[in-house]
C-alpha cells in the first residue's frame, strides 16, 4: 500500500512538473495570428437596420468578404476610415462592418459624417459575436474566401500597404 | 569598475560556498564534537562578502551608473533617491541578490545560535543552505547577472515602472522574501534532520524561532503587499486571489500549520514526519511561487520581464529540491502509530493542521488549473474570487470555532468542563451579530455565521485572557495572535458587508446625490512635479445625515520615463471608515469618471494583521530568553 501512494505521489509530481515545462514554452500573451487559414463558423450577425440575420451562408455567396469590427467610439477606426471608403470600391470585395459595443445613435452620426464603406452593417452590442471570431480589440479587419477560411488578419487600423496586399490578393482571382 | 567588482564579488562568494561545503564534509570525519572555528569564519566572510556585493550594487543605482544594464533598464538619473535604492531590489536580477544575502545571512545566524544541538546536525543544515545559496549563485551568475555591463554608456536610464515608486513597494519585498527565504533554513535542517536521525523534540526547539521569524516577515510582506494595492491599483479592494498573491500566501499556510505542530513535537514527542514533511514544504512551495512567478507562467502585477532561460533553470532546481527531498523523506520514513485521544490538544493541533492543509490544497489547485488547462487542452480559463470565495469562507466559520475552543484542552487527555462558558459565550456572539445585522440592515446566512464565529473567537480568547491574568500565568503571544485573527475575519465581514460603491459620469462643477451622501466636483488643478505631471481633482464628499464634509484630491499623473498614466485613488481614513475616491478622465470629452466607495472598518483589517504578527513577535522573544 505504501508502495502505492509513494509512486503515485512522485507520478503526480513528475507531471505537475512536466506541466510547468510545457509551459513554459507556451506564448501565454492571447494571441489571434494563428487564426489565419483557419475557417470561420459559428457567425450569426444581427442586421444593423432591420430584424435580418447575417449567416455562413450569407457570407459563402461572396468570392472574398472584408468583415471590419469598428466602433464610433473608437479613434484608429477613424484614421483607418477613408482605406475602408477605398476598399468599397472594389466590385470584387464585399464588405461587412461589425459594429463593436457602440451606441445605435453614435455610429449613424460616424457614418454620416465620414461616409459608409460596408455592403452590410452588423451589430454586436454585448461585443460577444466578435469573439466568435477571434477579436480582442478594435479595430480589427479579417478578410474571408468563399470557402470562409481567414486569409489575412490585420490587428489595428488598415494602412495602405495593407490596402494595396487586400487589393492584390482580391484581383489575383 | 562597479560591473568588476560586483562580478569579482559574486565569484568569490560561490568560491567561500564551495569552501564550506568541502570543510563541513572534512570536520564531519572527525570525532571530536566541536565544530572548526574555520568554518566559522568562512561563514562569517561569506556574508560579508555578499554584503558587500549587494551595497555595490546599491551604490551603482544611487550613483545612477548605466552601465550596468541592470541600473540603465531599472532606474533613471531623475528618480528620487529612495526609489532609486529601492529599484535594486526591484527587478528580478537585484531581487535575486537579495534572495541570495538572506540564504546566506540565516545560514551564519542558525550555525552560530545553535551551540547547543549535535555537531553532525549543525554542519549538514550547513552543507544543504550551501548547496542552495550555490544554486542561486550560478543563477545569478550565468543567468541573470546584475552585474552585466553595457557599452557604449547610455547616457540616462528607463526608468521605473512608476507605479513601483512607492514606499510601501520599496518595504513589500525584503519583507516578503525574509519570509519566503527564511525557509529555506528549516528546510536545510529538515534534510540534516533526516540525514542524521535527529528526531525528537530538540529538533523542535533548533527550528521553531526560524519558523516564527519567517512567518512573521511573511505575514508583514502581504500585509504591506495588501496595502499597496489598496492604494494604489485603484480599486478599492486589497485581496485579488491574483496568481501571485496566492504564490505567498501557500507558504504562508503551510508556516502556520508547521509552528503549530512545532508544539506537539516540542511538548510530546509526537508528529516527527509530518514536521518534516511542512518543513520541506513550506520551501518547496516558496520556491515553486518564484518560479510561477519569474517564469512569466503568470500575467499579474508582479511579472517581470519573462525569459524561457530563467524558467528552465528555476524549474531545474526546483525539481532537484523535490526529488532530492522525496527521496530522502523516503528513505528514512518509517510509519508510526501514533495513538492520541481524540479530545486533546494534540487533535486540535491537528485539526488546524487540516484546515491549513485544506487552504492550502484549495489555493494551489485553483492556482495551477488554468496552467494545466492551457498546458493540456488549450483553453484559457481563469480561476478568481468567485471560486475561493465559495470555497474557503464557509470553512471559516468552523476553523474560527476550533480555534477558539482549541488552546483551552489539555495535553494527552480533556474533559469539557467549561461547556456551559462556552455556550454563554455563543449566545453573546449570536446576540452582537444580530445587534450588528439588525442596526445596518444587512443579511446573508454566511456572512451572519462568519461573524458569530469570529466573534465566538474574540470573546473566548478574552476569557481566556482573563482567566490567566487570575492564575498569572499569561500566555500572551497567542493570546493576542487568536484574538487578531478572529476580529480581522470580524473586520474583513463587516467590510464587506457594508461597503458602498457608486460609478458616476461628472463635470467640473456638477453635484450629485445618492444614498444619504452628496459628491460636489469643484475644480481641477495642475501641477508640475519632478519626474512626473498631475492632473489633481478636488471633490468635496458629503454625508448628507450627518453634515459632515470632506475634500477628496484624487489625482491622474503623468509620468515621463517610460511615458505612462497612472490613477492616484484619494482615500481619507478614519476609526470608522474609509473614502475612497478614484478619478480618470473619458476621452476626448469634458466629463470624468468618478468611482466613489465608503470602505468600513478599513483600517483595522491592517491592524489587525499588525497585532497578528505581534503575537509572533512576542513568541519569538520568550523563545529567545528561555533558551
Amino acid at each position: 500500500m505504501q508502495r502505492i501512494i509513494k509512486f503515485t505521489f512522485i507520478l503526480i509530481l513528475i507531471f505537475t512538473i512536466g506541466i510547468f515545462y510545457l509551459s513554459l514554452k507556451k506564448d501565454n500573451n492571447y494571441s489571434t495570428v494563428n487564426l489565419v487559414g483557419k475557417k470561420i463558423h459559428n457567425v450569426k450577425l444581427e442586421s444593423f437596420e432591420e430584424d435580418k440575420l447575417f449567416t455562413l451562408e450569407d457570407l459563402k455567396k461572396n468570392n472574398f468578404t472584408l468583415i471590419n469590427f469598428w466602433a464610433s467610439w473608437c479613434a484608429p477606426c477613424r484614421a483607418e476610415h477613408p482605406i475602408l471608403m477605398n476598399l468599397n470600391k472594389t466590385q470584387k470585395l464585399k464588405m461587412v462592418g461589425v459594429n463593436f459595443k457602440d451606441k445605435k445613435k453614435n455610429a449613424e452620426s460616424f457614418l454620416n459624417d465620414l461616409g459608409n464603406p460596408y455592403d452590410f452593417i452588423a451589430r454586436d452590442e454585448l461585443g460577444k459575436q466578435s469573439i466568435n471570431f477571434g477579436i480582442y480589440g478594435i479595430p480589427e479587419t479579417i478578410l474571408i474566401n468563399k470557402e470562409l477560411l481567414i486569409i489575412k488578419k490585420y490587428v489595428g487600423p488598415l494602412n495602405k500597404q495593407d490596402y494595396y496586399k487586400i487589393l492584390e490578393i482580391v484581383s489575383n482571382l | 569598475m562597479l560591473s568588476n567588482l560586483g562580478n569579482l564579488l559574486l565569484f568569490l562568494s560561490a568560491f567561500l560556498s564551495l569552501s564550506l561545503i568541502y570543510f563541513s564534509f572534512q570536520c564531519l570525519k572527525e570525532s571530536q564534537e566541536l565544530i572548526h572555528s574555520k568554518i566559522f569564519q568562512i561563514s562569517l566572510v561569506q556574508s560579508t562578502v555578499i554584503l558587500a556585493c549587494f551595497f555595490t550594487l546599491i551604490a551603482a543605482f544611487i550613483i545612477s551608473d548605466f552601465s550596468l544594464i541592470n541600473v540603465y533598464q531599472n532606474s533613471h538619473s531623475a528618480k528620487p533617491l529612495l526609489y532609486k535604492i529601492s529599484g535594486t531590489w526591484g527587478n528580478h536580477e537585484g531581487s535575486l541578490m537579495l534572495w541570495v544575502i538572506i540564504l546566506v545571512i540565516f545560514s551564519f545566524l542558525f550555525l552560530i545560535k545553535n551551540k547547543l544541538h549535535p555537531k553532525k546536525f549543525r554542519l549538514y543544515t550547513l552543507i544543504f543552505q550551501n548547496i542552495i545559496i550555490l544554486g542561486f549563485l550560478f543563477f545569478i551568475l550565468f543567468n541573470s547577472n546584475p552585474f552585466t555591463s553595457i557599452s557604449p554608456v547610455p547616457k540616462e536610464g528607463l526608468g521605473l515602472n512608476p507605479i513601483l515608486q512607492d514606499p510601501a513597494l520599496a518595504i513589500h519585498p525584503p519583507l516578503l522574501y525574509l519570509g519566503f527565504v527564511g525557509s529555506s533554513i528549516y528546510f536545510s535542517a529538515a534534510m540534516a534532520a533526516l540525514i542524521t536521525d535527529y528526531s525528537d523534540k530538540s529538533f523542535a526547539l533548533s527550528i521553531k524561532n526560524w519558523v516564527l521569524i519567517s512567518w512573521v516577515f511573511q505575514t508583514l510582506g502581504i500585509l504591506v503587499g495588501s496595502i499597496w494595492a489598496y492604494y494604489e491599483l485603484g480599486w478599492g479592494g486589497f485581496w485579488f486571489w491574483d496568481p501571485v498573491e496566492n504564490a505567498s500566501l501557500l507558504p504562508w499556510f503551510a508556516m502556520t500549520a508547521l509552528f503549530h505542530s512545532l508544539i506537539v513535537l516540542e511538548k510530546r514527542n509526537l508528529f516527527y514526519f509530518w514536521v518534516i514533511i511542512l518543513c520541506l514544504m513550506t520551501f518547496i512551495l516558496s520556491v515553486t511561487g518564484t518560479f510561477l512567478v519569474r517564469s512569466g507562467i503568470l500575467n499579474s502585477v508582479h511579472t517581470f520581464a519573462s525569459d524561457p532561460g530563467r524558467g528552465i533553470y528555476i524549474l531545474s532546481f526546483l525539481s532537484l529540491l523535490i526529488f532530492g527531498s522525496i527521496f530522502l523523506f523516503f528513505k528514512k520514513y518509517c510509519a508510526k502509530n501514533y495513538s492520541i485521544n481524540s479530545n486533546s490538544k494534540e487533535t486540535f493541533v491537528l485539526i488546524n493542521n487540516w484546515f491549513m492543509m485544506f487552504y492550502l490544497l484549495t489555493i494551489l489547485i485553483g492556482t495551477l488549473y488554468p496552467i494545466f488547462t492551457d498546458a493540456l487542452t488549450d483553453s484559457k480559463i481563469s480561476v478568481g474570487p468567485p471560486f475561493y470565495n465559495a470555497v474557503i469562507f464557509p470553512v471559516v466559520v468552523a476553523f474560527l470555532i476550533f480555534m477558539a475552543v482549541g488552546p483551552n484542552t489539555k495535553w494527552i487527555k480533556n474533559r469539557f468542563d467549561n461547556l456551559i462558558n462556552l455556550i454563554i459565550i455563543a449566545v453573546v456572539a449570536i446576540a452582537i451579530n444580530f445587534a450588528i445585522f439588525y442596526f445596518f440592515k444587512s443579511y446573508t446566512i454566511l456572512s451572519n455565521l462568519i461573524i458569530i464565529s469570529s466573534l465566538f473567537l474574540i470573546i473566548s480568547s478574552l476569557n481566556d485572557l482573563i482567566k490567566s491574568i487570575k492564575k498569572s500565568n499569561i500566555d500572551l503571544a497567542r493570546i493576542i495572535s487568536h484574538i487578531s485573527f478572529g476580529f480581522l475575519v470580524f473586520f474583513i465581514g463587516l467590510n464587506h458587508n457594508f461597503s458602498i460603491e457608486r460609478d458616476l459620469n461628472m463635470r467640473v462643477g456638477e453635484t450629485k446625490k445618492f444614498h444619504n451622501y452628496q459628491i460636489k466636483f469643484k475644480n481641477l488643478k495642475l501641477k508640475d512635479y519632478d519626474n512626473y505631471k498631475a492632473i489633481i481633482g478636488n471633490l468635496e464628499v458629503e454625508n448628507i445625515k450627518l453634515g459632515d464634509k470632506k475634500t477628496l484630491n484624487p489625482e491622474i499623473r503623468i509620468y515621463e520615463n517610460p511615458r505612462t498614466l497612472t490613477y492616484e485613488a484619494a482615500i481619507k481614513t478614519n476609526f470608522i471608515k474609509d473614502y475612497y475616491l478614484t478619478m480618470s478622465n473619458i476621452d476626448r470629452s469634458e466629463f470624468y469618471n468618478i468611482k466613489f466607495q465608503k470602505k468600513p472598518m478599513m483600517i483595522w483589517i491592517w491592524i489587525s494583521v499588525l497585532f497578528l504578527t505581534l503575537g509572533g513577535f512576542l513568541r519569538i522573544f520568550k523563545n529567545a530568553k528561555n533558551n
